[in-house]
């Protein structure tokens, strides 16, 4: 079984995101930028998989701009075994991107996919939902734990009241939660070797696909800042202040 | 046109996230459908038919649906949709699981998470762990939205006397099938809704030590919740989450214990009227948003807090 992991570029979770002053969107010139937390986790259970022997093959896809490609090689140097991406400057949505998702699909078709539960910059929580209802497959979201049988997968899930355990019926999609497995990190011959796994180049013509954003963003703003950093002295000053003063107790 | 909410229950009962998502719809339009799908789940449909401001209540009950698995609500909700200019349901895990779905059937770009409703095609919504506030305008025929239930002050449960009507469920395409749930048991109010939270971190250093933080719950009428950190090393189970990828929540008053306030943990939270926190730690970030500071060792401080708490009565 072939397993497809699209992988997205977003900006690194250590950096602070600071709004442009024009009110355009965020400000991602100079700052650092990674696969998304969640997607390094699919592509750890993807190679595992192929380490177990469930999964034959371990495909990255990214769809955006040019430096997609570096997230790509990533992927490929903790174990991936080749690359797709997808090219274009587009402002990306999630529908969009389940649609060039579902067209690659078409193409490789996978026995899986492993997405990441949601992508931290839009955190829109939305592609691996939509990429299952275009496809007419099956989903397990926020995955914390897989187990392959019967024709299918056993996944628990991360829902509002704990756990909750569904099987799906292969092929499949499953989108990942922060507690499946801890990624591994990609080692130096591994980092050289990923340069000479190969990355195939498309479009979003190329799959049939328009890529144009279907949300207009009127603006993006600065939330309002809460006004903290006060100090108490002791926990009779703390109790005292929320009693008399903040009134909460 | 009208506008239709999915509701959050387990059969019985209404979850209390519907009427938060209903409070949404009401700032959209006037005639609010809510869609009970489950099985044997009369008993929801009826308390649905009693919040305050709904007209009318859409009972689908079906074997098929009974863990509301998203490859048979889906198709349903797709089937209503065309009847309505706006499909809303509370971004809780069931929401965020099912809408999407939805959305990509009725080949509508869903919005996540909304937080203000500007018109009824401009809505806000925070990217990035809440450190922006995008606007965002859909041209889409129908809007397929996720309410973030902190940001809309819940309907009253009762004062409405809509109509149920039944409508039929669709096949089961055998996709998908549920196995089994661990649920959390807890007497505590639910975080989500709690009028205090109690929140331990990484600083708790094991399980058996967020059993101190219980007496102060339980003196505070608290719900208790965690750091990532906290619930990744076992502490807690994961439900009692909060933040970017957890649960959001905005009590009146939230106590952060020995957890250092990364931005993906003040994305949950941060909207809480009154924010405490205790850390040992004087650089900790959590207290650049604290209203109440407290430089102390927890495993003194909190013991100290609930005695305190008990004399000021
Ligand atoms: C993709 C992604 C998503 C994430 N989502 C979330 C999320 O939803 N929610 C979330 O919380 N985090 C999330 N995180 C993790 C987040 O980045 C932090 O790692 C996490 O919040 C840290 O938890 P903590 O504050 O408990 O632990 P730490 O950062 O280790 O802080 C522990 C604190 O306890 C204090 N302490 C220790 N001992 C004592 C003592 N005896 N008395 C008093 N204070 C003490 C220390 O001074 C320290 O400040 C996410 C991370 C990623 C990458
Ligand atoms: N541009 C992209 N390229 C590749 N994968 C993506 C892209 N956008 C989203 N994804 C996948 O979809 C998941 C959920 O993203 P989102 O729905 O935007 O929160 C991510 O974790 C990725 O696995």
């Amino acid at each position: 079984m072939k397993v497809l992991v699209p992988v997205k570029r977003v900006i690194d979770y250590n950096v602070k995101v600071r709004v442009k002053t024009d009110g355009s969107g965020v400000d991602l010139s100079n700052v650092k930028m990674s696969m998304n937390p969640f997607d390094e986790i699919a592509v750890e259970e993807a190679i595992r998989m192929r380490e177990a022997g469930t999964a034959t093959e371990v495909i990255a896809v990214s769809i955006g701009v040019q430096q997609c490609q570096e997230t790509i090689r990533t992927a490929l140097a903790m174990g991936a075994d080749r690359g797709i991406h997808v090219k274009t400057d587009e402002e990306l949505q999630p529908l969009a991107v389940a649609k060039m998702l579902h067209a690659v699909v078409g193409h490789e078709q996978p026995g899986l996919v492993l997405l990441g539960k949601q992508a931290i910059d839009d955190d829109a929580n939305q592609t691996g939902q939509m990429l299952a209802a275009l496809l007419g497959w099956p989903q397990a979201t926020f995955a914390s734990k897989l187990a392959a049988g019967d024709g299918g997968l056993t996944v628990t899930r991360e829902v509002d009241g704990g756990l909750q355990t569904v099987w799906v019926k292969l092929p499949a999609i499953v989108t990942v939660d922060l507690r499946l497995n801890e990624p591994r990190y990609a080692s130096l011959p591994n980092i050289m070797k990923a340069k000479k796994k190969p990355i195939a180049g498309l479009t979003p013509e190329d799959l049939g696909v328009s890529a144009a954003p279907r949300l207009k963003t009127l603006g993006v703003a600065e939330p309002a800042k809460r006004q903290g950093g006060a100090k108490v002295a002791s926990v009779q000053e703390l109790v005292d202040k929320l009693k008399n003063e903040a009134r909460v107790i | 046109m009208s506008v239709l909410v999915i509701a959050e229950h387990d059969n019985d009962t209404l979850k209390s996230a519907t009427l938060h998502a209903v409070a949404a719809a009401a700032q959209l339009d006037d005639d609010i459908h809510i869609l009970v799908a489950g099985n044997a789940c009369r008993p929801a449909a009826d308390a649905a038919a009693q919040v305050a401001g709904v007209s009318k209540v859409l009972l689908a009950d079906a074997p098929a649906l009974d863990h509301q698995l998203a490859e048979v609500t889906a198709p349903l909700v797709v089937g209503l949709a065309p009847a309505y200019t706006h499909v809303l349901a509370p971004a809780t895990t069931s929401g965020k699981n099912l809408l999407p779905r939805v959305g990509a059937l009725l080949d509508v770009q869903p919005i996540s998470e909304i937080t203000a409703i500007q018109s009824a095609d401009t809505f806000q919504r925070p990217i990035y762990a809440g450190n922006a506030t995008a606007t965002v305008q859909s041209g889409d025929p129908i809007k397929v939205i996720t309410v973030r239930t902190t940001a809309f002050d819940a309907v009253a449960e009762t004062g409405g006397s809509a109509a149920v009507e039944t409508v039929d469920a669709p096949a089961d395409p055998g996709l998908s099938r549920f196995v089994g749930q661990e649920l959390s048991v807890s007497s505590r109010p639910e975080l989500t809704s709690a009028r205090v939270v109690v929140s331990g971190g990484r600083g708790m250093g094991s399980a058996d030590a967020f059993q101190i933080l219980e007496g102060l719950a339980d003196h505070l009428g608290a719900a208790i919740g965690a750091s990532r950190a906290a619930v990744d090393a076992g502490y807690v189970p994961n439900d009692y989450q909060v933040g970017q990828t957890g649960k959001v929540v905005a009590p009146e008053l939230y106590v952060a214990i020995g957890i250092s306030g990364a931005i993906q943990h003040l994305a949950g939270m941060k909207d809480s009227k009154v924010i405490v926190a205790i850390n040992k730690d004087e650089e900790a970030p959590i207290f650049q948003i604290a209203d109440y500071g407290l430089v102390a060792d927890l495993f003194k401080a909190v013991p100290e807090l609930e005695a305190e708490l008990k004399k000021a009565g």
